[in-house]
C-alpha cells in the first residue's frame, strides 16, 4: 500500500511547492472534505449560478460588437426586408450580431434565454428556501441577499431587453418613464434626470448600457460570492431524516463527489441553455422594426419577470386625482400597480424571516429543514402569495390570451380584478387545511402504521386492513416535526397592578402566534409512537401467512385477501370434507 | 359523299354527333371562361351579373341589410360600400354572419363562388358609389418596396395586428386577426373599406404604391423562414416565458432529480 505513482509523486510535490509558498495545504484540507447533503432541490440555486456565468460569457461576446449609440444610422446589412430604414446605432448593431457576426444570434438567443433562466431559476430557488423555511436563523441576511440578487437580476434583465432599441424595447422603456413619472412629487424631474430630456431623447441607451454591462452585474458578482461564503461557512441546511440532527450534516464530501456532481451539472446547464439557443428563437429584435416613439406593437409584453408589474397596470382602474388649486395629477392607475404593488411585494419578501421571527417568538437555530406542511401557516402565506403574482402575470398577458382563447379582454380584466382579492384568500385555506390533514395523516402513521392496502379477513370473520410499521427513514422524518406552543397570551397589568403599557403590541403578537401555530396538529408523545408502531408490527405478522401464500405457486380457489393458516381449508369442498371428518 | 351518305343513319352517328358538340361548346367554353376574370371586372354591372347579384342578394343578405340595401337593426347600409367590401367580406366567409357576436369571423368555407361573388359585389355596386374591386396591377406587389412596405405596416398596422401580422385583442372580445393567410387581394380590399373595426385606409393616406409596399412586406411575414429556430409562434416574450416555464424547466429540474438521487 505504500508504493506511490510517478502521478501521485508529482502531485504531491506540487502541492508541496504551492503550500510551502502560499500555505494552502492546512485550508484546502479543511475545505475540500466538506459534506453537503443530497437533494434535488438543493441545485435549483446551483441551475442559476451556471446560468449567471453562460449570462456572463456570452454577454462578454456581445459587448464586443454592440455599439450602445443612439445616433441615427440607415441600414445596410443582410436582412432585406429593413434595407434602407432609418435606426439607431444599437439597434443596427443588434442586427449586425444577430445576421452578419458568426454565431451572433446563437450567442444573443443563449445570452437572452440563460438571462430568463437565471432569474427563473432564483425564483424556484427562494420558493424552495420559503417553503422549508431555510430562511429562518442563522440564515436571514442570507434570505436578504438573496432577495437582493433578485431584484438585481429583474433590473440586469429589463435593461438588457431594453438595449437594442427594437419596438418592443422602446415600448417597454415608454412605460418605465411613465412609472417614473407617476413618483409623487419629484416623478417629472426624475424622468427628465434619467433620460436627460423629453422621451427618447439621445442618451438613455448609452447611461443603460454602462448599467446593464458594469454596474449591476458587479453588484451580482459581489452578492452571489458573499451568498456563497455564507453557506460556506453556515454549512448546508439538510431535510430530516435518520441519522441527521440540527448539529450535523450528513451527505458526501466536496472531493470528489461534489465537485464532480456540481461540475458536471454545470455542463448540463450550458448544454440544455445551448441548445436552446440554437433552437429556439427569441426575442426576434428584426421583427419588431427599430423604435419610433409613434408606433407600438400590439401584444408588447415585457420578459417574463417583469411581467407581474405589467399585469398590475394593465389590470389597475383608471383612477387619477387632480389637486384643485395647484392642478398636480396623482396617477393611481400607475402610482398603485407599478410603485405601491411592487413595494409591498419586495418588502414582505425581505422582512419575511424576521417578521415570522417576531410573530412565533422561535430564536433556536435551525438546521434541519421544515416540511411545508409542518409550517402550514407560512406554507399557506407562500401559495397564496405565488397565486397573487401568477394572476397578476395573466393580466400581464390578457390580450395574448384574449386572442389565443376568443376572450374578451375586458372580461379577463374584470374577473383579474376581483380574483386578485378573491382568490388568494381561498388558495390559503385550501393549503393549510390540506398542510393539516397531512400532518394527521403523518400522526396517524406513527400512531397505527401506514396503510398497506391489503384488506384481511380474520378466521372469525373480522376485516381489517393491515397497517405495517413505518421505515427507519419515514419515522425519522415524521418525528422531525417540532411542536411549538403559541406565545402566551399578556397580562394587562403585572401582580403589583402596574399597567403593561407594552400590552397592546403583545396582544397583537399573541394572536398572530395563535394564528399562525394555533392550528397545528400535535405530534404524539413517544410511548404514543412506540405502541402504535408496535401495534402495526403485529398487525403486519398477522398478514405474514399471506405472503408465505403468496410465495406459493400452486393456484388456489380462494386467496384473494383471505388468511389462511396452514391446514385451513381453502375451498368450499375442502371445508366440507374437514367438516365431515372431524 | 357515298361513304357519309351510306352510314348517315348509322345509329352510332347520333351519338358521335352529339360527343362532337359537346367538346366544340365544352371546349370553348373552357377556352373563353379562362380569360373571363379580367373581362368580369371590367364587365361590373352587367345587366345580367346585376340581376343575378340582386337575387343572390334577396336570398342570403337582405334579412340584415334591408330590401334595397338600406340597413336594418341587425345589419348596417350597404350603400356605398362598394363592390371591394362584398368581396372581401363574402371571399372570406365573413360574411353572410353565421351568428351575431363581438365580431364576424373569417370562415373557410364560403357558400358562394367567385362569379356568384362578383355579381353580387356589381348589385352592391349599383346602390351607390364606393370602392371597386382592386385589378390586377393594384393587386402586383412585385416590384414594391418591402422594407418601406414594413415601416408602413409599423405606423399603420402594427398596433393592432402585431409586429409579426399574428393578430390582437381589441375591446370587448374584438380583434384584429392575423394575417398570416391573407392574400394580396384580401389585404388591399380590407385597407380600401375598413371592415369590421378597420379603419380605412383609401387612396388619399395610402396611395397605390404604399398599399403595394405594405402588401410585400406582409408577403414576406408569411413566407420568412424563421431566422433563429422554432418560432414560438411569434406572440413574443410570452410564449418564451411559457416554453421556459414547460420545456425548459422540466429539462433542468429532471436533470437535477437525475444528479440528485442517491447512488446505490
Amino acid at each position: 500500500m505504500t508504493t506511490t505513482s510517478p502521478v501521485e509523486k508529482a502531485g504531491g510535490a506540487t502541492a508541496t511547492y504551492v503550500d510551502e509558498r502560499v500555505g494552502s495545504n492546512k485550508f484546502l484540507s479543511r475545505n475540500l472534505g466538506k459534506v453537503f447533503p443530497d437533494h434535488w432541490s438543493f441545485m435549483l440555486g446551483e441551475i442559476a449560478l451556471y446560468s449567471f456565468i453562460v449570462v456572463l460569457l456570452t454577454g462578454v461576446f456581445l459587448t464586443l460588437w454592440f455599439k450602445p449609440s443612439m445616433a441615427e444610422v440607415v441600414y445596410d446589412g443582410s436582412y432585406v426586408p429593413l434595407k434602407g430604414v432609418m435606426m439607431s446605432e444599437a439597434y443596427d448593431s443588434a442586427l449586425n450580431i444577430s445576421f452578419d457576426v458568426r454565431g451572433g444570434l446563437l450567442l444573443r438567443q443563449m445570452h437572452h434565454w440563460s438571462a430568463l433562466i437565471f432569474i427563473a431559476a432564483m425564483a424556484v430557488h427562494m420558493f424552495r428556501v420559503f417553503f422549508t423555511g431555510a430562511f429562518r436563523k442563522p440564515r436571514e441576511f442570507n434570505w436578504l441577499i438573496g432577495v437582493g440578487l433578485t431584484t438585481f437580476g429583474l433590473l440586469a434583465g429589463f435593461s438588457g431587453y431594453s438595449l437594442p432599441d427594437d419596438l418592443l424595447s422602446g415600448t417597454g422603456l415608454q412605460i418605465a418613464r411613465g412609472i417614473v413619472q407617476a413618483v409623487p412629487v419629484v416623478g417629472t424631474w426624475a424622468a427628465f434626470l434619467l433620460f436627460d430630456g423629453e422621451f427618447p431623447g439621445t442618451e438613455f441607451i448609452s447611461r443603460l448600457y454602462g448599467v446593464h454591462i458594469l454596474l449591476i452585474p458587479g453588484l451580482i458578482l459581489a452578492l452571489v460570492t458573499i451568498h456563497l461564503m455564507l453557506v460556506w461557512t453556515q454549512k448546508h441546511t439538510q431535510f430530516p431524516g435518520p441519522g441527521r440532527t440540527n448539529d450535523n450534516v450528513v451527505g458526501y464530501p466536496l472531493l470528489p463527489v461534489y465537485m464532480a456532481k456540481a461540475g458536471g451539472f454545470f455542463f448540463i446547464v450550458f448544454g440544455i441553455i445551448a441548445l436552446v439557443g440554437g433552437l429556439v428563437t427569441i426575442n426576434p429584435i428584426w421583427i419588431f422594426g427599430p423604435y419610433m416613439p409613434d408606433q407600438v406593437s400590439a401584444g408588447s409584453q415585457p420578459d417574463w419577470y417583469i411581467g407581474f408589474l405589467d399585469g398590475a397596470l394593465r389590470v389597475m382602474p383608471n383612477w387619477e386625482t387632480i389637486i384643485p388649486g395647484v392642478g398636480w395629477t396623482i396617477s393611481w392607475n400607475i402610482f398603485i400597480p407599478a410603485l405601491v404593488v411592487p413595494g409591498i411585494i419586495f418588502t414582505v419578501l425581505g422582512l419575511y424571516p424576521f417578521i415570522e421571527a417576531w410573530v412565533t417568538g422561535d430564536k433556536r437555530e435551525h438546521n434541519l429543514l421544515d416540511r411545508p406542511r409542518n409550517a402550514p401557516t407560512r406554507t399557506a402565506f407562500g401559495m397564496m402569495a405565488i397565486t397573487f403574482y401568477v394572476l397578476l402575470w395573466v393580466g400581464g398577458a390578457n390580450d395574448i390570451i384574449a386572442v389565443a382563447f376568443d376572450l374578451s379582454i375586458n372580461s379577463i380584466i374584470w374577473f383579474l380584478r376581483f380574483a386578485l382579492i378573491i382568490v388568494p384568500p381561498i388558495v390559503f385555506v385550501v393549503t393549510r387545511r390540506t398542510c393539516l390533514s397531512l400532518q394527521r395523516r403523518d400522526r396517524e402513521k406513527l400512531l397505527h402504521g401506514y396503510e398497506s392496502g391489503r384488506i384481511l379477513r380474520l378466521p372469525h370473520g373480522e376485516f381489517i386492513e393491515v397497517h405495517q410499521p413505518l421505515s427507519e427513514k419515514d419515522l425519522a422524518v415524521i418525528t422531525a416535526k417540532h411542536d411549538y406552543v403559541p406565545l402566551p397570551a399578556p397580562d394587562k397589568a403585572d401582580a403589583d397592578g402596574v399597567r403593561n403599557k407594552k400590552y397592546r403590541a403583545q396582544m397583537l403578537r399573541h394572536r398572530l402566534s395563535e394564528f399562525f401555530y394555533g392550528v397545528n396538529v400535535p405530534k404524539p408523545s413517544a410511548a404514543e409512537i412506540e405502541a402504535g408502531q408496535h401495534h402495526a408490527a403485529h398487525d403486519a405478522e398477522l398478514e405474514a401467512p399471506l405472503h408465505e401464500y403468496e410465495d406459493d405457486d400452486q393456484i388456489r380457489t380462494f386467496h384473494g385477501g383471505v388468511l389462511h393458516h396452514p391446514g385451513m381449508p381453502e375451498t368450499n369442498a375442502e371445508q366440507l370434507e374437514q367438516e365431515h371428518r372431524s | 359523299m357515298k361513304f357519309l351518305a351510306a352510314r348517315r343513319r348509322s345509329p352510332i352517328v347520333a351519338s358521335a354527333l352529339l360527343v362532337g358538340a359537346l367538346a366544340v361548346v365544352g371546349g370553348g367554353y373552357a377556352a373563353l371562361g379562362s380569360v373571363q376574370p379580367a373581362e368580369a371586372a371590367l364587365a361590373v354591372g352587367s345587366q345580367t351579373q346585376v340581376e343575378k347579384g340582386e337575387q343572390l342578394y334577396l336570398e342570403g343578405c337582405s334579412s340584415c341589410h334591408g330590401l334595397k340595401g338600406e340597413g336594418t337593426a341587425s345589419g348596417p347600409t350597404l350603400v356605398g360600400v362598394g363592390a371591394a367590401s362584398v368581396s372581401f367580406q363574402v371571399s372570406t366567409g365573413r360574411m353572410p354572419l353565421a351568428a351575431p357576436g363581438a365580431q364576424a369571423p373569417a370562415k373557410a368555407e364560403n357558400p358562394y363562388s367567385e362569379d356568384d361573388i362578383a355579381a353580387m359585389a356589381a348589385f352592391v355596386a349599383t346602390l351607390g358609389p364606393g370602392p371597386a374591386i382592386p385589378t390586377a396591377e393594384q393587386l402586383d406587389y412585385a416590384s414594391a418596396d418591402e422594407a418601406y412596405g414594413g415601416e408602413l405596416f409599423r405606423i399603420n398596422c402594427a398596433q393592432c395586428h402585431q409586429a409579426a401580422g399574428q393578430g390582437g385583442a381589441l375591446t370587448q372580445g374584438k380583434y384584429a386577426p392575423s394575417l398570416m393567410d391573407a392574400t394580396p387581394q384580401v389585404i388591399y380590399e380590407a385597407m380600401l373599406t375598413g371592415p369590421q373595426n378597420m379603419p380605412v385606409f383609401s387612396d388619399a393616406q395610402l396611395p397605390t404604391e404604399d398599399k403595394q409596399a405594405i402588401t410585400a412586406y406582409i408577403m414576406g411575414l408569411q413566407e420568412a423562414s424563421s431566422m433563429g429556430g422554432l418560432n414560438l409562434g411569434r406572440f413574443g416574450p410570452v410564449t418564451e416565458g411559457v416554453f421556459l416555464a414547460t420545456a425548459i424547466f422540466a429539462a433542468l429540474i429532471a436533470a437535477a432529480v437525475w444528479i440528485g438521487i442517491k447512488s446505490r
